[in-house]
């Protein structure tokens, strides 16, 4: 081959077609973390459990269309039946009903404070680790406070002084959601935020991050094109537990009566009206229960299938 | 070493890393990356810079690009200063230099296809008219690096480290640049691999009149791809030759030990090795006068206190020893 | 001929991934005798780690399994024995020294701690006793002020001193083979001068054997008396080192040899570099036939059709081509 110059190339083509060594591959890695997801047994099987509650939750009333807050003492707090599949209250409002209800008050709130807590920890976590010097330090100074604070009297402390304001600037409903969702949101986003330091810190000295320089990338392109999406596969972990963990935050707040108001049914205040009547109708607090515990736990679940699948060493 | 047709000459260049540390974590100490490096490049010609670990011929390369920035020297590419151009000429610069990296596996951004890493350039620098022309182009330099234009839709991780290579090189290719700073291309490769990679990289820089920085630490690989070759040791140049006069007649004894190391692929030829003693000292604190001295077999006294010159010992070879050349 | 001292029979490592099985070492057959230094030489996935390895049965089981063939030691078959019976032949009769020297090294241990933990291991001597063997061990390889840097943790060596603390820990207990797996690939070459100078050193020192497993043909040309070349699981080719790079026969040997620049010719720019074309095959499912026909420039059809077997063509030169 001495001699023959651009014709080698051409005779190291044939070759190339050897790319590609395993069968049916899906090329992206995104997708290549879907497949490795879904043989993650006890991941995938969460998911489903999960996508069920969130499908029942959200379509619960219109195949289950009994209002939350019809009172029919003649019925209280009943055991299962079929009328009542979860039996009742102390003041014969159906548990079934309530719980739908309240499911979507718990998934959205803890689906939104995630939002919140991802997004404010990225923001803060790129912006540290992209900048060197006092704006890091600084960034991470205010991190470490917000990680010193103790959540639940800081939590307490929140809503008892914000819920009045909230209330009339959103209304009843509305106003204890977002002010939840702030809340809780705002005091969870700083392990994300060190997370997505510590990736940017060290995706910034890669290669490739280096060649996109060497191209003449502006910084915003570095940040989003390259380093951002390399950064995501612990933010997504993170997310996914930060979702569990905001459901049982709401559920706490709900059980000490400063959540959502009394009337407005949430996981955690139907087990908190239930803990007076433990001995009489234990129905009324383990269904309630029983739904934190399956939407914490399968979320958890599906969390470490995907930390397994999002897995840096395997995907760089 | 003035030479008025260079396309890109470098004097005095010097980078200092700060080792910090203490409560505050101040500044202790500096690590003298590169201490004072100067030489020249012509048009169309391939420097082989080479050097052991740790001797500052990668912190040059990336200097000579300011993806570090320089802590002092000159840079003249195309008759300006690239330590003094501002965000914008940066930017143009770009367009003329560009660098290939050691790492196949690091060097390209796993969540990008192929066709995105390659096309990227165009795409910051307005270079495709269209869509169409965009991916015209595209396949047009994976065609040039020996690819395939149904290897733009594929993702990184499906290659070889050779392929990876390639896309590396069809990536600065893009931008059609005058000069590419080569760091250690094929050192990750397997053997049969990095003389296809060698091999190509020769036709492109004679199909596009490249000009080549060839950073490595295989002297072998240096030597067959180089015109003339710069030895670095501890951040500075201590021998600047063509590529012949310095395997034939080396001057400087680090570069003489350093070729007398490499092993011969040929169990009948038997040498003579100068086997040189200890480490390389650290770079923090570098020996004083010559960086050499502390295992240079032919070291005298004043050698720990004077530095030595680089000076013209013959046309175009020059060294910096006091005692050689 | 007096039987081998380590005689490797048919041996089949194989791995269980995701995809399938990889066929990581196909049926290698070698032997090292008494005394003598064997290149093992090949690119990367092409089994020669792994058939270091096995030796000394260091391959996680599973993904990795033992699917046929014998691993001879001194006429003693390894593959059946169980750890305890393996740990007596570790770092006592066989002992292995890999590439990258700071992570075979335990960085929260002194060296000291660790090479006598080895002496006192397999001589049964008092931690004391054993502290004074590691520093004169340390001597041996060349550490200057040895007494003090036994008490040095691995981060204060550089790499070639961290070489140099694994080849003293390895023959600490006076193996009889020592297996270098890459020993110098990390290091550099003015440091591997000095650590192939050493090994050299303690081989005539010690008298044992040493399987030398690399991808530099320099390093084989000048260390090596016999040289075992591999390539996708496969020997394609066994010689004395001599009459491999004299008259290489296999054709996957020929371009290794001709791809390498050389110093030592013809300085200045050579003429074009040989390459072989392609890349490595899969070793997932690898096609029938020779492994290096779909980059064989003399392949022919029946090159493709079966395996071409291990034959001897000169004393002690043995190919698998059928040309």
């Amino acid at each position: 081959m001495a001699g023959s110059t651009p014709a080698s190339l051409t005779a190291d083509t044939p070759a190339a077609a050897v790319v590609a060594p395993r069968k049916n591959r899906p090329t992206s890695p995104w997708q290549e973390a879907w497949r490795r997801f879904r043989r993650h047994r006890l991941a995938a099987a969460s998911g489903i459990v999960l996508l069920l509650l969130i499908a029942v939750v959200a379509l619960g009333p219109f195949i289950w269309p009994v209002p939350i807050n019809e009172i029919d003492f003649a019925a209280k707090l009943q055991g299962p039946s079929w009328a009542h599949p979860l039996g009742t209250d102390d003041l014969g409002q159906d548990l079934l009903a309530r719980l739908i209800y309240g499911g979507r008050i718990s998934l959205a709130v803890g689906l939104a404070a995630m939002v919140v807590a991802v997004v404010v920890g990225v923001l803060v976590g790129a912006l540290a680790g992209m900048s060197a010097g006092w704006v890091d330090a600084a960034l991470m100074w205010v991190t470490d406070l917000f990680l010193a604070l103790p959540l639940l009297p800081l939590l307490l402390l929140l809503m008892y002084l914000f819920r009045d304001h909230f209330k009339r600037l959103f209304g009843v409903e509305g106003g204890a959601f977002i002010l939840i969702v702030v809340v809780i949101g705002g005091l969870r986003w700083m392990q994300v935020a060190r997370l997505v330091r510590a990736q940017f810190l060290s995706l910034r000295e890669k290669e490739f991050v280096e060649a996109a320089r060497a191209l003449g990338a502006s910084k915003v392109r570095l940040v989003v094109g390259h380093i951002l999406p390399n950064a995501l596969g612990p933010v997504i972990v993170a997310g996914t537990i930060d979702v569990a963990a905001a459901i049982i935050a709401e559920s706490t707040l709900s059980f000490l009566g400063l959540g959502f108001p009394s009337d407005i049914p949430t996981w955690g205040s139907v087990l908190r009206d239930a803990k007076d009547y433990l001995d009489i109708a234990p129905h009324w607090a383990l269904f309630p229960g029983a739904a934190i515990f399956l939407a914490v736990i399968t979320i958890n679940f599906m969390g470490d299938g995907l930390r397994d699948a999002l897995d840096p060493r395997r995907v760089l | 070493m003035s030479n008025t047709d260079a396309l890109l000459s470098v004097r005095d260049l010097r980078k200092h890393f700060a080792v910090k540390g203490g409560v505050l974590s101040r500044v202790i100490d500096k690590v003298h990356a590169v201490d004072g490096v100067s030489f020249d490049i012509g048009a169309g010609e391939t420097l082989g810079l080479v050097g052991e670990s740790g001797c500052g011929k990668s912190t040059t390369g990336r200097c000579i690009l300011r993806l570090i920035e320089p802590s002092s020297g000159e840079i003249w590419f195309d008759g300006a200063d690239v330590t003094k151009m501002d965000a914008t000429a940066l930017r143009s610069l770009r367009r003329d230099m560009q660098i290939i990296f050691q790492d196949p596996y690091a060097s390209l951004n796993p969540r990008l296809t192929v066709g995105a890493i390659v096309g990227e350039a165009l795409t910051i620098h307005n270079l495709a008219k269209s869509r169409r022309a965009h991916e015209e182009r595209v396949v047009q330099l994976l065609e040039t690096v020996g690819l395939q234009a149904d290897h733009m839709r594929r993702f990184p991780h499906e290659f070889s480290g050779g392929q990876r290579q390639r896309i590396g090189i069809a990536r600065a290719l893009a931008v059609e640049p005058k000069l590419i700073v080569c760091d250690e291309p094929v050192s990750a490769l397997d053997v049969s691999i990095q003389a296809q990679v060698i091999n190509l990289l020769e036709d492109l820089q004679e199909q596009f009149g490249l000009t080549y920085l060839f950073i490595a630490h295989d002297l072998s690989v240096v030597e067959h791809i180089s015109t003339r070759i710069a030895v670095m040791y501890l951040g500075r140049v201590v021998e600047i030759a063509p590529a012949r006069d310095l395997y034939d007649t080396p001057l400087h004894p680090y570069s003489e030990a350093l070729l007398s190391a490499v092993p011969i692929p040929d169990p009948t030829v038997k040498r003579q090795r100068i086997m040189l003693q200890g480490d390389v000292p650290n770079p923090i604190n570098p020996p004083s006068g010559c960086h050499f001295h502390t295992r240079c077999p032919i070291a005298k006294p004043d050698c720990a206190t004077r530095v030595p010159e680089l000076r013209e010992s013959r046309p175009g070879h020059w060294v910096s020893c006091h005692y050689r050349g | 001929m007096a039987e081998p001292l380590l005689d490797i029979r048919g041996l089949k490592t194989w791995f269980k991934t995701d995809d399938g099985m990889v066929r990581a070492v196909d049926g290698v057959s070698l032997s090292i005798d008494r005394g003598e230094t064997l290149g093992v030489v090949g690119e990367s996935g092409c089994g020669k780690t792994v058939t270091a390895r096995s030796v000394l049965k260091l391959i996680d089981m599973p993904p990795g399994r033992f699917e046929a063939g014998q691993i001879l030691w001194q006429g003693r078959d390894l593959i059946p024995l169980d750890e305890t019976e393996m740990n007596k032949i570790r770092a006592r009769e066989i002992a292995i020294i890999f590439q990258e020297p700071m992570t075979s090294l335990n960085p929260v241990y002194t060296v000291g701690d660790q090479i006598a933990e080895v002496i006192e291991l397999h001589q049964k001597l008092s931690r004391k006793q054993a502290m004074v063997g590691a520093a004169d061990m340390l001597k041996l390889v060349n550490i200057p002020n040895p007494e003090r840097r036994v008490h040095d943790y691995p981060h204060q060596f550089s790499g070639g001193m961290r070489q140099r603390v694994m080849i003293a820990m390895a023959l600490s207990c006076q193996p009889k083979l020592l297996i270098a797996d890459e020993p110098t690939t990390a290091l550099d070459v003015t440091i591997q001068a000095q650590i192939l100078e050493l090994m050299q050193e303690m081989k005539e020192r010690f008298g044992m054997a040493i399987m030398l497993i690399t991808h530099a043909m320099g390093v084989v040309a000048e260390t090596t008396q016999r040289v075992v070349v591999m390539y996708a699981g496969k020997v394609v080719e066994e010689a004395p080192v001599g009459a491999l790079f004299g008259d290489p026969r296999h054709p996957y040997t020929q371009g290794l040899i001709r791809s390498i620049p050389r110093v030592d010719r013809s300085a200045g720019r050579q003429a074009r570099l040989e390459s072989i074309p392609g890349t490595v095959p899969s070793l997932l499912d690898p096609p029938p036939g020779c492994r290096f026909a779909a980059r064989c420039r003399y392949v022919m059809p029946a090159c493709t059709q079966a395996i071409p077997p291990l034959k001897e063509v000169a004393p002690g030169h043995k190919v698998a081509c059928i040309l």
